[in-house]
């Protein structure tokens, strides 16, 4: 390794940690996301929304015998037309909220002319990279857990019965996977914050991408899949897809990070689901249908999709990072 | 006397165009060096180099004995810079910008605040250092950006075009600033296209001309070198021949008329006293008589018309 850096000067060894001043960007960068307007606007959405959503669900709740299973997890997860539930609510306004705090956050550096003094303070890019992508994630972290500890307590207040220890557990695990889906969608608008030098091209870019996922992906992809897999004679007969077709299809929708989060939560806060793809009748003999799974078998079920959207936002992350590292500085 | 900043053989190169072409040239403790030129000269892109921003396509820089390309580090930690027109977050009073720059550079809180205070107070911005930087004019703009470099107590100051886009009087008081600089030690690479103004500050000055020196020294070894050295004196008078009168007079080059009764005489050596007496002898009124210093507006007129001519 030293033999190589002699030989080749291109490429020094650079002194000094990377994450000198990290602490500073990331304090600075969360006052200012928690002190704007912008947030204020968020805020509010949110809580309005939530709000409605769990309202909505109580009212229905309380309808329902008081000792059905899993009460708490039923404000998460239960809709009634035109309300969806709250979960549904959230996969929708995350991205929303990601892409407004950081679909400004690199180029708007430049446009203030900011950028050049910052980086001539004794730090490094990639703490300035780092430390807004944490900061805004912190950002969202707050929000996410302030509105999940209003549902509790509304629900607390509104069913009058405590939620059980799982119930709480699975509430946590949602509460982890929301902000996993927040970082996804965070590293998708810090990329097109390092791509564009304009932030409205920035946001324009980034919204389109969340509209392609959250409305256009599920039509798409069965068309995509019916183009790759061969239709069966056999299913064709019965005018329903074949197995490959459906694989296929699962597999594309799982590009989109809306659907992993769909499915992630579907498992966690139902604890009744036993797979999250088409299940052979052959498979179901000698299952309890309905009955529910421990939080174990869930999590087990949906570790490919947790670790999917991590994967997702640090490969976004890593994408942004090598751009901007190559960057030029003057404006 | 030692060197702080030392590049050699410095070259950048952008696609097809060198930016910066096999730059040489150093920067000596409490020295004021200013980099001149005109716009898209190279003087930014060297700036940078010195300061690890931008990777050199070729040649080496030491700035305090440290490489900015391993070491950056250590380099932005002693070198202020001010850059081109500076940026500031609007929404951030005066004291809390410098306060972020601060703490980014390794500074304490309670250290901060004191250098802080000391720096603005040396700009004259106390009075508005709580405002939101949002409410200031261009030139106090200026004037915090170089409290930040003096907050830094930083031993080289790098300032990019700081009077660029100012008004005579702000001008001349962050030149006054700068000029105070040198009595903290601290060197300072100034680069500027407005000539004239610069010249009172430095104590020598790299004319660029697309992407390399094309003279460097001080003002008046530049004179000698472009203007043909000489004294240049400039003699007002009505009536008389002026060539007649001067006539014979050994150590007379040229003589330049400049109309209005105005005349330029190149000399080899300071000839007022000859050139007076023959004047009033000749029985000419003297209004003027008087040695022109050469500047660098001249010297860079004169230099770049040879060129175009060549």
């Amino acid at each position: 390794m030293t033999s190589m850096h002699a030989t080749s000067p291109a490429a020094p060894r650079r002194k000094g940690s990377p994450w000198t001043g990290l602490g500073t960007v990331f304090v600075k960068e969360l006052a200012d996301h928690l002190s704007s307007a912008r947030m204020r606007i968020l805020e509010i959405l949110v809580l309005l929304t939530g709000i409605g959503a769990v309202y909505t669900a109580i009212q229905d709740i309380r309808t329902v015998s008081g000792d059905a299973p899993y009460l708490f997890l039923l404000l998460f997860t239960h809709a009634r037309d035109p309300m969806p539930s709250f979960i549904a609510l959230l996969g929708f306004l995350i991205p929303v909220i990601a892409i407004g705090l950081g679909f400004d956050s690199i180029n708007t550096e430049f446009t203030r002319r900011t950028m050049s003094r910052l980086l001539a303070q004794p730090i490094y890019r990639d703490a300035l990279l780092l430390g807004k992508f944490l900061a805004g994630l912190a950002t969202m972290t707050i929000g996410l857990v302030a509105l999940w500890l209003l549902i509790l307590g509304l629900g607390l207040l509104l069913l009058g019965i405590p939620p059980s220890g799982e119930e709480v557990a699975r509430g946590l695990m949602f509460l982890v996977v929301a902000i996993a889906y927040a970082g996804t969608w965070l590293a998708v608008a810090l990329l097109f914050s390092v791509i564009f030098r304009s932030p409205a091209t920035s946001a324009l870019c980034a919204l389109g991408v969340w509209l392609l996922f959250s409305v256009l992906w599920q039509i798409i992809a069965p068309f995509i899949a019916q183009a790759i897999a061969p239709q069966d004679p056999v299913a064709a007969l019965f005018g329903v897809p074949s197995v490959a077709q459906m694989q296929w299809e699962q597999s594309l929708s799982r590009l989109s990070p809306n659907t992993l989060f769909a499915e992630a939560t579907l498992a966690i806060m139902h604890p009744a689901t036993r797979a999250l793809g088409p299940v052979f009748q052959s498979q179901l003999r000698g299952a309890v249908i309905g009955a529910p799974l421990p939080l174990d078998q869930s999590l087990l079920l949906v570790w490919p999709q947790i670790t999917g959207l991590i994967a997702t936002a640090i490969i976004l992350f890593a994408a942004a990072y090598v751009l901007f590292q190559r960057q030029e500085i003057r404006a | 006397m030692t060197t702080v900043v030392e590049a050699r053989g410095l070259t950048k190169v952008y696609g097809t165009t060198r930016a910066v072409d096999g730059v040489d040239f150093t920067l000596q403790s409490s020295e004021i060096v200013g980099l001149l030129g005109p716009n898209g000269a190279g003087k930014t892109t060297t700036i940078l180099m010195l300061l690890g921003l931008t990777e050199p396509s070729a040649g080496t820089i030491s700035v305090l004995g440290h490489d900015p390309l391993h070491d950056p580090l250590e380099v932005k930690r002693r070198v202020g810079y001010l850059p081109d027109a500076v940026g500031f977050y609007d929404h951030m009073s005066a004291r809390e910008n410098l306060l972020y720059t601060a703490r980014l550079a390794g500074l304490t809180r309670r250290e901060a605040g004191d250098r802080i205070a000391t720096a603005l107070s040396r700009v004259r911005l106390t009075d508005v250092a709580d405002r939101p930087v949002g409410s200031y004019s261009r030139g106090m703009r200026q004037r915090l950006g170089l409290a930040e470099v003096i907050m830094k107590s930083a031993d080289v100051a790098i300032l990019d075009e700081p009077t660029s886009g100012l008004d005579p009087q702000s001008t001349y008081e962050l030149l006054d600033m700068i000029r105070e600089l040198r009595q903290d030690k601290v060197s300072v690479l100034l680069s500027s296209h407005l000539l004239d103004r610069v010249q009172s500050v430095c104590d020598r000055v790299l004319l660029f001309q697309q992407g390399k020196i094309a003279l460097q020294g001080t003002v008046p070894e530049l004179a000698r070198q472009v203007l043909g050295g000489g004294y240049a004196i400039q003699v007002e008078t009505q009536r008389t021949d002026v060539y007649a009168a001067l006539d014979g007079i050994p150590g007379i080059r040229e003589i330049h008329p400049e109309g209005g009764g105005r005349f330029r005489v190149i000399a080899e050596s300071d000839l007022r006293s000859v050139i007076a007496t023959r004047l009033v002898g000749s029985g000419a009124d003297l209004l003027r008589l008087n040695v022109v210093e050469p500047s660098l507006d001249d010297i860079y007129a004169r230099h770049f018309a040879s060129r175009a001519a060549a």
